[in-house]
C-alpha cells in the first residue's frame, strides 16, 4: 500500500510538470498575435480555393463522389486546414534547431525525459492552435459554403479525442525527424521530405477518399492518415459504429508505435552525444 | 557524502575522433585528446577556479563532470555518484550554468522559468518560495522579472541563469564561463553572488573561466589546464605570491628614445616611442616607477596591463 501511495505521488508529480510545461508552451504561443492573425488569413484563403474545387468535382460528377457530397467535401477542406497546425503539417523547427545549435545539452541536464518534456511542449502549442487556427477557418468558410456538422453531440467528444491522438502522432514523426539532425548536421532536407509526405499522404493535398483505390490502402496504412484523414472520417460520419472504435485504436497503435521509435531513436543520439560529444 | 569529496577526477582523458572528408569515399580519422590525464578533487564547500586558455579543455571537462560526456578513460565520481550512468540523479543534485547557452524560456518572462522549475526538481513550495524571494534580492532582478528573457542584456539573463540554476539548492554548482562577455557591473553582481552562495549556503562551486580576475577576486584555490594537462593545482594566495606580482607598464615617451635603464624594472618590448616595463609588484610600484621615468624623458601616455592567461600559461612552461 505504501509503494502504491508513492508511486501515486510520483506520478502526479510528474503530470503536474507536463501540465505546467504544456501551460508555458500555449502561453508563449499566444504571444504572436500578428502570425496567429495572418496565419488563419491563409488558412481560410487556401480553405476557399480547395472547397471551391472540390465542390465543382462533386458537381460535375453528379453531386456525389466516393460517397462524398459536395458539402462534405467543403467540410474536408476546411477542417484541415483547420488541422495544419494542431498536428503540424508543417512541423515544427525547434527541436531541431536545438540540437543544431547543441542548446540540446540544458535539456539533457534537466532531471526529466527529453521526450516527455517536449511532448507536452507540443500539446501546449497544439492546444493553442486548435483554439487561434483550427476554428476558424471552419467558421469562416460555413459563411459561404453548406458545411456538414456531426449527426450526436457525442461524436464531438470522440472528435476531440481523435484530434488530440492526430496531434500526438504529428509529434511522434516530427520529434523521429528532428533527432535525425544528430547525424545529419542539417535538418532542413529531411523536414521537407517529411513535409511533402505528410501534405501528401495525410490527406492535405486531397482527402485519401479520392485517391485511386489502391493508393488510397496504401495511405492508409500509414501513420500519416491519422494525423488528418482519420480524424475528419468520424467528423463527417463516414467512419461510423465499429469503425469509430477501429479508427481510433489505429491512431492510438500509431501513437505507441512511433512513442516507441522516438524513444529508441533518443536512446541513441543520447549515446552518440555522451561518447562523442555532439 | 559529506566526508568524501565532492568530485573526484583520477587520471580522466577524452580524446575526441574526428572524421574528415578525404575525396569522394575515404575519410580521415582524427583524434583530438581534449583532456589528457587529468586529476585533482573538489571538497564539499570549496570554490575551485578551472583557468585555461581557448580550446585549454576546461568544457570537456565539465561536460565531463556534469555527465554528458563519457571519459575515454579514468575514474569519475560526483557526489559518490558515476556522472553519465546516474545522469538523471545526479541532475537533481547539482546546478548548471553555460556561459554561451540558456535554460530559460526565451519568450516567457523569467518569474516563468522559475516557477516551472519548482515543479522540475519538485522543491518542497515553502523553500521555493524563500529561495526565489532571496535572489530576486540578491541579484536585484526585481525590475526585469516579468520581461521576456529574449529582451533582457546579457548581463540581466546572465543573473537569470544563475538563479535558475540554484533555485533548488543544489549541492554542487559548476559553471563553465560564467563571467564571458559581462559588463564590468554584472561581472561584479556574479561574482559576489556566487561568493555569497558559497559561504551562506556551503555550496560547492566549480567554475571555468580565462579571466584571471575572477579566480583571483573568487576562489581560494585554482587550477590551471592547458592542452587537456593540469599545469598548476594551489591555493590562490600562493599564486599570487608566485606569478601574480608581475605587471607591465607601458609608456610612450614624447620621442623615441633608448631603452630605459631602471633598477626595478626590465624592458621587455620596445617599439617607437613605447617601451613596456616589466615589473614585481613586492619589490616596488607603478607610482615609483613613473616618478622615475618622468625624471629621464617627457612622457605621453601610460597604462598598466593586466596578466592575460596566455601569458601566464607561458610563463608556466619556462619555469
Ligand atoms: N565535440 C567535439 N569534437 C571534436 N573536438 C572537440 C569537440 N569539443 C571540443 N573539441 C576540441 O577539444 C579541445 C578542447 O575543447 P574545449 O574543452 O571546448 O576547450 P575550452 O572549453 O577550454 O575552450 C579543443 O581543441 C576543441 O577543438
Ligand atoms: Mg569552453
Amino acid at each position: 500500500m505504501g509503494d502504491a501511495g508513492v508511486d501515486g505521488a510520483r506520478v502526479g508529480a510528474f503530470l503536474t510538470l507536463m501540465v505546467e510545461v504544456a501551460r508555458r508552451s500555449f502561453r508563449r504561443a499566444s504571444h504572436y498575435r500578428l502570425a496567429t492573425a495572418a496565419g488563419v488569413f491563409v488558412n481560410t484563403v487556401f480553405g476557399y480555393l480547395r472547397a471551391s474545387v472540390l465542390v465543382f468535382v462533386a458537381a460535375s460528377s453528379g453531386g456525389m463522389v466516393r460517397g462524398l457530397s459536395g458539402s462534405d467535401l467543403a467540410t474536408y477542406a476546411f477542417m484541415s486546414q483547420g488541422l495544419i497546425m494542431v498536428v503540424g503539417v508543417f512541423g515544427d523547427t525547434e527541436l531541431s534547431d536545438r540540437i543544431r545549435t547543441g542548446d540540446v545539452v540544458v535539456d539533457l541536464y534537466r532531471p526529466v525525459d527529453l521526450q516527455m518534456w517536449w511532448l507536452a511542449t507540443w500539446i501546449g502549442k497544439a492546444a493553442f492552435q486548435a483554439a487561434a487556427r483550427g476554428i476558424p477557418p471552419v467558421v469562416l468558410g460555413a459563411i459561404a459554403f453548406d458545411l456538414t456538422w456531426p449527426d450526436h453531440w457525442w461524436l464531438w467528444l470522440v472528435f476531440v479525442v481523435s484530434v488530440v491522438l492526430a496531434s500526438v502522432v504529428g509529434f511522434t514523426v516530427r520529434f523521429c525527424s528532428a533527432l535525425a539532425t544528430f547525424w545529419l548536421l542539417d535538418s532542413r532536407g529531411i523536414d521537407q521530405m517529411v513535409t511533402f509526405t505528410v501534405g501528401f499522404f495525410a490527406g492535405m493535398l486531397l482527402p485519401l477518399t479520392l485517391f485511386p483505390q489502391w493508393l488510397e490502402t496504401v495511405a492508409r496504412a500509414l501513420p500519416f492518415a491519422s494525423m488528418v484523414q482519420l480524424p475528419i472520417d468520424i467528423y463527417l460520419g463516414t467512419a461510423s459504429g465499429s469503425e469509430i472504435v477501429w479508427t481510433l485504436a489505429q491512431q492510438a497503435g500509431w501513437c505507441v508505435a512511433l512513442l516507441g521509435l522516438g524513444r529508441v531513436m533518443m536512446a541513441s543520439a543520447t549515446r552518440k552525444v555522451v561518447v562523442q560529444g555532439g | 557524502m559529506s566526508d568524501q569529496p565532492a568530485i573526484t577526477l583520477s587520471d580522466i582523458g577524452k580524446t575526441y575522433v574526428v572524421r574528415t572528408k578525404a575525396g569522394a569515399l575515404r575519410r580521415h580519422r582524427n583524434e583530438v585528446k581534449a583532456v589528457d590525464g587529468v586529476s585533482f578533487a573538489v571538497e564539499a564547500g570549496e570554490m575551485v577556479g578551472y583557468l585555461g586558455p581557448n580550446g585549454a579543455g576546461k568544457s570537456t571537462t565539465i561536460k565531463m563532470i556534469t555527465g554528458i560526456l563519457t571519459p575515454t578513460s579514468g575514474r569519475l565520481r560526483v557526489l559518490g555518484l558515476k556522472p553519465v550512468a546516474q545522469r538523471r540523479m545526479l541532475a537533481k543534485h547539482i546546478g548548471v550554468v553555460f556561459g554561451q547557452r540558456s535554460q530559460l524560456w526565451w519568450d516567457l518572462p523569467l518569474i516563468d522559468s522559475f516557477d516551472l522549475l519548482h515543479h522540475v526538481y519538485a522543491t518542497e513550495p515553502g523553500r521555493h518560495k524563500h529561495n526565489v524571494a532571496e535572489f530576486i534580492d540578491r541579484l536585484d532582478l526585481g525590475e526585469f522579472l516579468t520581461t521576456p528573457v529574449r529582451q533582457l542584456s546579457l548581463g540581466q539573463r546572465m543573473r537569470g541563469e544563475l538563479t535558475a540554476a540554484l533555485l533548488h539548492d543544489p549541492e554542487l554548482v559548476v559553471l563553465d564561463e560564467p563571467t564571458i562577455g559581462l559588463d564590468v557591473v554584472s561581472k561584479h553582481a556574479v561574482r559576489t553572488f556566487l561568493q555569497d552562495v558559497n559561504a551562506q549556503r556551503g555550496t560547492t562551486v566549480l567554475l571555468t573561466t580565462h579571466d584571471l580576475d575572477d579566480v583571483e577576486q573568487l576562489c581560494k584555490r585554482m587550477l590551471i589546464i592547458d592542452h587537456g594537462r593540469v599545469l598548476l593545482d594551489q591555493s590562490v594566495a600562493d599564486f599570487k605570491k608566485e606569478h601574480g606580482t608581475r605587471r607591465t607598464l607601458v609608456v610612450e615617451f614624447e620621442h623615441v628614445v633608448d631603452p630605459v635603464q631602471l633598477a626595478h624594472a626590465t624592458v621587455a618590448r620596445c617599439e617607437g616611442p613605447q617601451q613596456w616595463l616589466s615589473f614585481d609588484r613586492s619589490v616596488t610600484t607603478a607610482a615609483a616607477l613613473i616618478s622615475e621615468l618622468a625624471e629621464l624623458h617627457a612622457i605621453r601616455d601610460l597604462s598598466i596591463d593586466e596578466p592575460e592567461i596566455e601569458d601566464l600559461v607561458r610563463g608556466l612552461y619556462k619555469s
